[in-house]
C-alpha cells in the first residue's frame, strides 16, 4: 500500500517518475487544461471578480489577525445550538478525540465526506487501527480508497486516474468493501457514476456515524458550510445520528454575510460552475421535534502547524485558502510532476506553500517544496483569496537555506540552514563578490568569451542538469560592456 | 468538557496570541459598521438590472443550463402539471412534507407518503418521488434554496428519493444574487442549497450529472 | 531626459546583440541612452533563490549605480520585475526586521523609474511603430514575470505588428511559463525540460520562423531546447526586431 506520505523523496525526484510517464501526463494535461478554459469562462462572467477576490482576502486577513476571538466566539455560538465542541492541538489528539467519540456511539463503522483536514492527519488510518471502518464517499475519494492509493489533486483526488483505469478499480475492488461494481461496467462516466451510487448507498442507509470537514464556520452563528457536488456530503450530514466534523480553525468567517463572498468565489474558482449543485448549512443541532439531521453534532477544532503558520508574518497568508484548486489546475508545474510528487494531502503550488509552513522544512520532502516553481505567478493570478504563493515561496526557500526563526508547535525556535545547500550558498557568495566588483566581472566575461571555443557542450557535475535537456548559448566575442567602451567610451555619465 | 481538552483550548488560544504578536491593535476586532468598512465590500449586490420577470427568465436559463427540467404554470394549473409529471415518472409513490398545500398534489394518483421523524432511510429509499416548495431561489446560479419550513421538509426527503419536483413561487421568491438570498435565509434552519440534479467532476474533471443525490430534478415556476 | 540602459548581467554577458540593438533603437527614436559601466546585476538569483541578504548589496549597488537617471530601461521582464516589485518587498522585510527605513530608502527612487524596453516605448516614448522591418513570421511568447509581474499586457503585441514584413502568428498556450524560472531549471531539470519541450512543440506547430520574447533568460531556455531537439526555430529578443530597419535588416 502506497497509501503514506512518509519517507517520500524529494520533490525533483519524485517528479522526474511522473514526468516519465506518458499515461499520467495525458491524464494531468487533458484535466487541468479542460478545467483552466472553464474557470476563466466562470470568472469572466461576473464583471466584480476583482472585487469579490479583494474582499475574500480581507475578510480572511482580518479573521486570521482576530482569530482568539472569533474561535471563542465560535464556540459559544455552536455550543449554544446544541453542538459540541473539542480542541485538537496536533493530529494525534484530533485522531483520538474523534476514535474515542466514535467508539462511545457503539458502531464500528463511519461514513465520510470528502475533507482535507482529516486526510492530513490520517484520520481513516487511526480509525482503523482501532476497528473503525472508515468509508469514503466522495467519487474521486473511492477511487483513491479502493485502489490503495494516494490523493493527487484537493478537489478531485483521482485526477491522475482516467476513466479506464477507474473502471478497473471499481471491477477490481468494490466487491471487497461492499456491493461489487455492475457486471459488463464500461469506462462511460455515467456508468461509473452509477457504480458508486449503488455501492454506496446501502453504506448510506444504515450509517449511524458521519465524519465531515467544513469549508467554513461562522463564528456569529456558529454555522457549518459544506460545499459538494454528488450529494454524498448532504448523506453523510443529515442520515447518520452523529456527526462528527473536524475542522481547521482557519476555517472561520466572522458574519453570515460573510459567505455571500465564497459562495460566489469558490464554485467559479473549483469546478467552474456558477454554483455547485450542492452546499449546506447547519447551526448545531434541531430540536427534536424538527429531527433534521444528526441529534449528536461534535466539531473538532484542529491546530496541527496552523498556528506556527500563522506566527509567520509572510506565510501566514496561506491561511486565507479555501481550498478551490484553481492554483493546481492552472500550476504548470503540478501539471507535470502530479500531485503525488508532492509528498502531501496538499499538492500543487498551495500544498508547496502550506506543507512546510505545516509541517516545518525538516524533512527533504518539505524543504524542497518551496523550490518547485518556476515562480510563474499563475497561481496567484487564479486565487481566489489572493495569496500572494510566489511571494510565500521565496520566504519559505530563504528560510530552507538561511535558517532563522520560526514557530514550531507553539515554540519559538532558531532554525539551522537546511543540509545540501552549502556549495549553493557558496556559489550565491561568490556570484555577489562579483557583481559587487565590476572590475572582477568584467575580467572573468573577457575569459570566458577567449576561451568560448574550448567550452564544452555537455557541461560535467551540476552543469549536467542545464545541458542535459538544452544545449548552452554560444558566448559572444566580447561583452556588451566592451562594446560600449569601445563605440561610447569617456561617454559614461557616472564613472 | 474533560481536563485535557480544557488545556488544548486554552494551548491554542495562546499560540494564536503568541503568533499575532507583531499584529497592533488589542483585543477585540471591529465589529457591525466597523467591520464593514474593513473588508470593504466594493463588489456588486446582484449581476446586472432585470426586472422581476427578467429575473424569473434567467433563473429558468440557468436552472436548465445545470441540467434541471424546468417547467411554468399558472396556481390553477399546479396540481395537473405536478400529476402529469409524476405520472410521466411513472412515480406510484411520492414523499410530501407535512406543511405541503394539499392541493398541490390534488391531480396525481401517486400515493402520498407521509415524513415522520421516527422514519428510517430504508423507508424513504423505497419512495418514488418528492414534491416541496421552496425558500428561495437565485437567478444568477439557478439555485434553489430549502431551510425546511412547514412545506419543504427536513432535509433527507430531497435527498434519497431519485425524483425531485420542487416548487418556486415566481416572481416573489426569486432573487437575483447571492447576497440577496442570504439576507433572506435564517441562519438557525438548517439549509441546502440546490443548483441542478447531482453531479460530479471527479472523472477526468469533467462534469457528469447523477450520483447520489436526486437525477432528476424538476423545477416548476408557478405564478399567481 | 536621462536615460540609462540596464542591460543585465545576462545580457552583457550572453547576449551584447541584444544590448546593441537597444541602443540602436533607441537611439533612432532620438533617445540618448547612457550604460553606466559600474552596473552589474540587480540580485534576482539570489532574492529567488532565497538568498535575500545576498541581494541586498546588488541592490543598494543598482541604486547607487541607476538613482540619478530620470528613466532606467531594461531589456528584461523579469529583471524590471526585480527593481519593481520586489525590491520594495526587501525594504519592507528589512524594516520587518527591525533594521530600519535604511533599505527601503535607498531603493526607492529606482522602484518608480525602471522601465521594461516596451513599456518604455509604448507608455515613455508614446509609440507603438518604431520604423522597423522585419520580413518573417514570428509567434510572441510573453514571459512570466513581463507578463503578470509587470503587466506588460498586449504592449509588445501592438509593436510587433507595427512590424513592416513581419507576420505575427499566435503562439498556442502562449501564457504558459516556458519552464526556465532562474535556479528552478536546475533544481526541477526535469519538470523544466518538460515544460521546455511543450513550449517549443507549440511554437514549431505555429510554423514561424522566429519566437520572439522581450527576455533573454526564458529565450536561452527556449532557445536551448530548440537546439538540443533540432528546431529549426530561432529564438529572437524583441529589440533585435524593434531595431531591424530595411536599410540595416537584422534577419
Amino acid at each position: 500500500m502506497s497509501g503514506t506520505f512518509m519517507g517520500m523523496p524529494a520533490f525533483p525526484e519524485a517528479a522526474r517518475e511522473a514526468v516519465d510517464n506518458p499515461t499520467l501526463r495525458g491524464n494531468l494535461r487533458h484535466a487541468t487544461h479542460t478545467i483552466r478554459a472553464k474557470r476563466a469562462k466562470a470568472v469572466a462572467e461576473v464583471s466584480d471578480w476583482a472585487e469579490l477576490r479583494e474582499a475574500g482576502k480581507r475578510i480572511k486577513d482580518h479573521t486570521l489577525r482576530h482569530l482568539d476571538h472569533y474561535l471563542v466566539q465560535l464556540e459559544e455560538a455552536v455550543t449554544a445550538a446544541g453542538g459540541i465542541v473539542h480542541w485538537a492541538a496536533d493530529a494525534d489528539e484530533a485522531n483520538a478525540i474523534v476514535t474515542r467519540l466514535v467508539q462511545e456511539t457503539g458502531e464500528s463503522e463511519v461514513v465520510k465526506v470528502k475533507s482535507m483536514a482529516t486526510q492530513e492527519i490520517g484520520l481513516n488510518e487511526a480509525l482503523e487501527a482501532a476497528g473503525i471502518r472508515a468509508y469514503e464517499t466522495d467519487l474521486a475519494e473511492l477511487i483513491v480508497q479502493l485502489g490503495k492509493d494516494r490523493p493527487s489533486h484537493i478537489l478531485v483526488p483521482a485526477i491522475h486516474r482516467n476513466r479506464g483505469e477507474i473502471r478497473d478499480i471499481f471491477e477490481k475492488e468494490m466487491g471487497e468493501w461492499g456491493r461489487p461494481a455492475p457486471e459488463g461496467l464500461t469506462d462511460t462516466p455515467a456508468e461509473l457514476a452509477e457504480a458508486a451510487r449503488l455501492h454506496l448507498r446501502e453504506k448510506f442507509l444504515r450509517a449511524k456515524v458521519g465524519v465531515s470537514g467544513a469549508n467554513f464556520m461562522v463564528a456569529e452563528t456558529g454555522t457549518l458550510v459544506v460545499v459538494e457536488s454528488e450529494g454524498n456530503g448532504r448523506m453523510c450530514l443529515t442520515l447518520p445520528e452523529t456527526l462528527i466534523s473536524v475542522v481547521g480553525i482557519e476555517k472561520i468567517v466572522p458574519t453570515w454575510r460573510d459567505l455571500e463572498v465564497f459562495l460566489q468565489t469558490l464554485p467559479r474558482s473549483s469546478t467552474a460552475e456558477r454554483m455547485n449543485p450542492y452546499t449546506s448549512m447547519w447551526t448545531g443541532t434541531t430540536d427534536s421535534r424538527a429531527a433534521d439531521g444528526p441529534r449528536v453534532f461534535h466539531l473538532v477544532l484542529l491546530d496541527n502547524g496552523r498556528t506556527d503558520t500563522l506566527a509567520d508574518e509572510v506565510g501566514r497568508q496561506a491561511l486565507r485558502c479555501i481550498r478551490c484548486s484553481a492554483c493546481l489546475n492552472v500550476c504548470p508545474v503540478y501539471e507535470r510532476a502530479g500531485g503525488h510528487a508532492y509528498g502531501s494531502v496538499y499538492p500543487g503550488p498551495i500544498g508547496a506553500i502550506l506543507s512546510p509552513q505545516l509541517r516545518g522544512t525538516a524533512s527533504e520532502i518539505d524543504a524542497s517544496l518551496p523550490y518547485a516553481s518556476s515562480l510563474c505567478g499563475a497561481c496567484y493570478e487564479v486565487c481566489p483569496v489572493a495569496i500572494d504563493i510566489p511571494e510565500v515561496l521565496v520566504h519559505l526557500r530563504e528560510r530552507v537555506v538561511q535558517g532563522g526563526p520560526a514557530v514550531r508547535e507553539g515554540n519559538k525556535v532558531v532554525l539551522r540552514p537546511a543540509k545540501g545547500h552549502a556549495a549553493e550558498r557558496a556559489a550565491m557568495r561568490a556570484a555577489r563578490w562579483a557583481f559587487s566588483h565590476p572590475g572582477a566581472l568584467r575580467a572573468g566575461q573577457r575569459l570566458a568569451s577567449r576561451t568560448r571555443r574550448a567550452h564544452p557542450r555537455h557541461l560535467p557535475g551540476p552543469g549536467k542538469a542545464w545541458t542535459g535537456s538544452r544545449d548552452l548559448p554560444p558566448l559572444p566575442a566580447e561583452p556588451f560592456r566592451d562594446w560600449w567602451q569601445r563605440t561610447h567610451g569617456g561617454k559614461d555619465g557616472v564613472q | 468538557m474533560s481536563g485535557p481538552e480544557v488545556s488544548s483550548r486554552e494551548r491554542i488560544l495562546g499560540r494564536v496570541r503568541r503568533a499575532l504578536a507583531d499584529v497592533p491593535g488589542d483585543g477585540a476586532p471591529p465589529a457591525g459598521p466597523a467591520y464593514e468598512q474593513e473588508v470593504e465590500r466594493g463588489y456588486l449586490r446582484r449581476h446586472g438590472d432585470l426586472d422581476a420577470a427578467g429575473t424569473v427568465e434567467l433563473l429558468a436559463e440557468n436552472l436548465a443550463d445545470y441540467r434541471a427540467l424546468v417547467h411554468r404554470c399558472s396556481e390553477a394549473e399546479l396540481p395537473s402539471l405536478i400529476g402529469r409529471l409524476l405520472a410521466a415518472r411513472g412515480a406510484r409513490t411520492v414523499v410530501v412534507p407535512p406543511g405541503l398545500d394539499p392541493d398541490w398534489l390534488s391531480g396525481t394518483g401517486a400515493e402520498r407518503v407521509e415524513d415522520t421523524a421516527t422514519d428510517s432511510p430504508e423507508r424513504l429509499d423505497a419512495v418514488d418521488s418528492v414534491v416541496t416548495a421552496c425558500a428561495v431561489a437565485i437567478a444568477e446560479t439557478g439555485t434553489i434554496v430549502l431551510d425546511g419550513g412547514p412545506d419543504q421538509g427536513r432535509r433527507r426527503i430531497t435527498l434519497v428519493p431519485d425524483h425531485h419536483v420542487c416548487v418556486v413561487r415566481v416572481p416573489e421568491q426569486v432573487v437575483s444574487s447571492v447576497p440577496e438570498a442570504l439576507e433572506r435565509l435564517d441562519p438557525v434552519r438548517p439549509s441546502t442549497w440546490i443548483s441542478g440534479p447531482s453531479a460530479t467532476s471527479d472523472i477526468e474533471l469533467d462534469r457528469v450529472e447523477g450520483v447520489h443525490g436526486p437525477r432528476t430534478l424538476e423545477v416548476v415556476l408557478v405564478s399567481a | 531626459m536621462r536615460v540609462a540602459l540596464f542591460l543585465t548581467c545576462v545580457n552583457d554577458t550572453l547576449y551584447p546583440d541584444t544590448g546593441r540593438a537597444v541602443v540602436k533603437l533607441l537611439n533612432r527614436l532620438g533617445v540618448d541612452v547612457d550604460f553606466p559601466m559600474a552596473q552589474t546585476c540587480c540580485g534576482q538569483a539570489h532574492y529567488n533563490t532565497g538568498y535575500r541578504h545576498e541581494a541586498e548589496p546588488l541592490a543598494r549597488q543598482f541604486s547607487d549605480v541607476f538613482g540619478e537617471y530620470d528613466a532606467i530601461v531594461t531589456p528584461s521582464g523579469s529583471c524590471g520585475a526585480m527593481v519593481r516589485e520586489l525590491y520594495p518587498r526587501m525594504g519592507e522585510r528589512a524594516r520587518a526586521e527591525g533594521r530600519g527605513d535604511s533599505l527601503a530608502r535607498t531603493l526607492a527612487p529606482v522602484v518608480t523609474k525602471t522601465y521594461e524596453l516596451t513599456e518604455f516605448l509604448v507608455d515613455v516614448v508614446g509609440v507603438t511603430d518604431v520604423g522597423a522591418y522585419y520580413p518573417r513570421t514570428v509567434t510572441y511568447h510573453p514571459t512570466c514575470h513581463g507578463l503578470r509581474g509587470l503587466g506588460l499586457g498586449d504592449r509588445p503585441r501592438r509593436l510587433l505588428r507595427a512590424v513592416k514584413g513581419l507576420e505575427l502568428v499566435e503562439l498556442p498556450g502562449a501564457e504558459e511559463c516556458c519552464g526556465f524560472g532562474g535556479t528552478f531549471a536546475l533544481k526541477n531539470s526535469d519538470v523544466s525540460a518538460a515544460m521546455g519541450t511543450d513550449k517549443v512543440r507549440n511554437a514549431e506547430s505555429t510554423g514561424a520562423d522566429v519566437l520572439c520574447a522581450a527576455d533573454n533568460s526564458c529565450l536561452m531556455h527556449i532557445g536551448g531546447t530548440m537546439s538540443r531537439l533540432k528546431v529549426g526555430m530561432r529564438p529572437v529578443h524583441i529589440a533585435e526586431i524593434l531595431a531591424s530597419t530595411e536599410e540595416e535588416p537584422a534577419v
